[in-house]
């Protein structure tokens, strides 16, 4: 196959002056097959056989031969009140630690850092990113000792002469977000950081001479010159909450009585304790379906400009 | 259209191609090695199966000279564990060649293929026949084939504390002829020993199976006749809807959690609930009554990191009752585990040796003694050794006569699953007994397609 046809992004490369013949072009793209090869097998692979196996009844064990079944999962997934359950928690959870938590704590205290002497936000940013390095299980027992009956935060209680409870059973979906929020908000510090020191120092000190304050200056000026790391950052943010499961698995394990169990841990019950491959996967797509929900409202937040 | 559009997908395939038969030839395993699967112990402490699988890999090595073991232990607790080994015996790239098969799911795995039937081995192997007929029938499909070689069983009862019966005023020598007596027993200790926990029963979905078969089948099955199974009717092939042996069954874990004569109820709801029990309650004497599996002493020998060999005089034993004290009086829940052939196993025949190794008598006789089993051989249970070799042996061998095998048919583990959130709705509250039940039945219907009769 051979063609002639000039291609002029092509063109700008360093050896512009040669006329780019056609033989050359898959010798061009031969670097990147391998690329497209692994993420077809890897990516696409993998995201296609999930797609299938959802419309199957497929069981991890108990079944001689799966077969097709349609939309039978995600009918009895709306008709499921644990799923329903499962979801609305996932949205509790979603809102509470990632848009609420994360976020907000995350810009405050970007905010808060860049006006601190060197030292101070040394040990703050420090304190957050440990939080954000350590491995999510070990995230997760150090909130579970926190929380637990005989746990720190009781202990305080106590010694403050306040009631305690057991608040990973009273309420546990409450502890969890707690949780996600105490990992994740170093992530949001971290990009609210990065976006705080791109405003050109003139423009807020423009501001300041204006006789703007601290509250008028962050509404008029920081937030709308930051809006698009605020729409990243929630994105991500929302994404990595919705598929939280270490942390919540090893807490709470969704219980009691279902009451912090969120889709992926929903998800993972009906794959692997209830042996119902079909149904999880089809649980895991509908997840899919809530991200998406979720980045597409804030890619729309990122159109509208000011 | 560029060329090189129509080429990558081109390439992409023919790589994909070659990479998949690549992998789809040939089984990769060594035929001179027998590649054995275990469910190993989440605590550290406890090493009785591996120092056993240790001793028979020595002498199945010097027996078969050039042939080799390669262990591969399963660390994770019950659930995760069936998990992981079907998921396993899926592929015979990861299939091992023997593994260690819960009776709980064998029915499950040999419906969907992934057990051998090893009636041609065992039809050549004379030991075979000292095996007792139960035993041999927890590893049998429904085909009547038998998939697997079981390594002992187990039965369940009341442990209690005597030194806390002591202070209670109650017996040395209890034994509750009804479920009343076992909840006053409890009501006493509550109110004369207020600081320790009266009685524990699992429950609810953290503990899984455990909270199914410790607890609420021993309560099911000692209603009624105490005969007939009230989970599953054999002559129809369908699942028995929750009815009123099934409710008094939840009422009894109801009234446990609710009078507060169980452990508090975010203890009982933590998924490490079992090793407290075993670990730290029963041995600090925080515990007066535990309804609990015959295996309990083989985290209290020596070597098992909580050593307490003063247990036996510590610790009494009873039989859990029947509802109002009915005939036969006292009911057991059998299960056990068995060693297994997948259908994928690169080395069967060698796999079988193994188990002949270890099924020897002198090695099966071992094995029951240090992993506190219940013999499934007649040779082994009739032997004084075995017998005195611990205390409690006695008495739960003697349960055999009236316990109960699960319904352990493909549905059974959905079945399981729902018993326990039956049972956790009513430990934290959240359902009403009658509300619990019927969600039950729904559940049940949902799980077996519904095959579900009302009784």
């Amino acid at each position: 196959m051979t063609t002639t046809a000039p291609r002029p992004r092509l063109t700008k490369t360093p050896d512009a002056e040669h006329p780019v013949h056609g033989p050359r072009l898959p010798v061009r793209i031969l670097p990147l097959t391998p690329a497209i090869v692994l993420l077809l097998l890897f990516l696409a692979g993998p995201i296609a056989y999930c797609v299938y196996i959802a419309f199957t009844d497929l069981q991890l064990t108990g079944q001689a031969q799966e077969s097709f079944v349609g939309f039978d999962n995600f009918t009895r997934a709306f008709g499921d009140e644990a799923f329903l359950n499962a979801v609305w928690l996932t949205l509790v959870f979603t809102v509470l630690s990632s848009l609420i938590g994360q976020n907000t704590l995350g810009l405050a205290l970007a905010a808060l850092i860049q006006r601190a002497s060197k030292p101070v936000r040394t040990l703050t940013g420090g304190i957050v990113v440990t939080a954000w390095v350590l491995p999510e299980v070990v995230a997760g027992f150090l909130l579970y000792a926190f929380f637990r009956r005989e746990g720190t935060l009781n202990a305080i209680l106590d010694w403050l002469h306040l009631p305690s409870q057991n608040w990973l059973f009273t309420l546990p979906i409450l502890a969890v977000s707690f949780a996600n929020v105490w990992r994740g908000t170093a992530f949001s510090m971290l990009v609210y950081s990065a976006a705080l020191n791109e405003i050109p120092k003139e423009i807020t000190e423009a501001a300041e001479v204006d006789g703007a304050g601290g509250r008028r200056r962050m509404w008029h000026i920081t937030l709308p010159m930051i809006r698009r790391s605020i729409a990243t950052n929630l994105m991500l943010n929302t994404l990595q909450t919705l598929s939280v499961f270490g942390l919540i698995w090893v807490m709470t394990r969704g219980g009691p009585g279902g009451r912090s169990q969120t889709l992926p841990l929903f998800m993972y019950e009906q794959a692997f304790q209830n042996s119902l491959i079909g149904y999880g996967t089809a649980v895991a797509l509908l997840l899919l379906l809530v991200g998406s929900l979720f980045s597409l409202l804030y890619l729309r937040l990122l159109r509208t400009e000011v | 259209m560029r060329p090189t559009a129509a080429l990558t997908p081109l390439v992409a395939l023919a790589v994909a191609a070659t990479t998949l038969t690549a992998c789809g030839g040939g089984s990769g395993s060594d035929p001179d090695t027998v590649k054995v699967s275990f469910k190993q112990s989440t605590d550290n402490s406890v090493k009785v199966m591996d120092t056993y699988l240790a001793d028979i890999t020595k002498q199945f090595e010097k027996a078969h000279p050039g042939k080799k073991v390669e262990l591969v232990p399963i660390k994770a607790p019950d659930s995760e564990y069936y998990t992981k080994l079907q998921q396993m015996l899926r592929s015979p790239k990861t299939a091992p060649d023997l593994v260690y098969e819960d009776t709980f799911l064998i029915n499950s795995d040999i419906t969907s293929g992934y057990l051998k039937p090893l009636d041609p081995y065992l039809a050549k192997w004379p030991d075979w026949n000292r095996f007792i007929d139960t035993a041999k029938a927890a590893a049998q499909g429904e085909d009547g084939k038998t998939y697997g070689v079981p390594d002992g069983t187990d039965t369940r009862g009341l442990w209690f504390n005597k030194d806390i019966f002591e202070k209670a005023g109650l017996p040395a020598d209890w034994q509750p002829r009804t479920w009343n007596d076992v909840l006053t027993a409890a009501r006493t200790i509550k109110k004369k020993v207020p600081d320790v926990i009266p009685l524990n029963a699992y429950t609810g979905k953290p503990v899984g199976e455990a909270a199914t078969m410790q607890t609420f089948e021993m309560l099911l099955y000692g209603t009624g006749d105490g005969r007939t199974d009230p989970l599953y009717d054999k002559t129809s092939k369908k699942w028995i809807a929750g009815g009123k042996g099934f409710e008094d069954a939840l009422s009894f874990v109801e009234t446990v959690y609710k009078e507060k004569l169980g452990p508090d109820v975010s203890d009982a709801l933590d998924p490490n609930v079992m090793t407290r029990v075993r670990g730290e309650w029963l041995p600090q004497g925080k515990l007066a009554i535990a309804l609990d599996g015959s295996w309990l002493p083989q985290d209290w020998l020596p070597g098992s990191g909580h050593e307490w060999p003063e247990w036996s005089k510590t610790l009494g034993l009873a039989a859990m009752p029947t509802q109002n004290g009915q005939a036969p009086g006292k009911v057991s829940m059998s299960g056990g585990w068995t060693w297994s052939i997948p259908a994928k196993a690169g080395n069967p025949d060698l796999a079988f040796e193994f188990v002949k190794t270890m099924q020897t008598k002198a090695n099966a006789q071992k094995w029951y003694v240090a992993n506190s089993g219940i013999a499934v051989r007649e040779d082994v249970a009739e032997d004084p050794a075995y017998v005195d070799a611990q205390p409690g042996i006695k008495f739960f061998t003697d349960l055999v006569a009236t316990t109960h095998y699960r319904p352990a048919y493909p549905a059974y583990p959905k079945v399981s699953t729902a018993i326990q959130e039956a049972m956790e709705g009513v430990t934290t509250g959240d359902t009403s007994v009658a509300e619990a039940t019927s969600s039950y039945t729904d559940a049940l219907k949902d799980a077996t397609d519904n095959q579900v009769v009302e009784r």
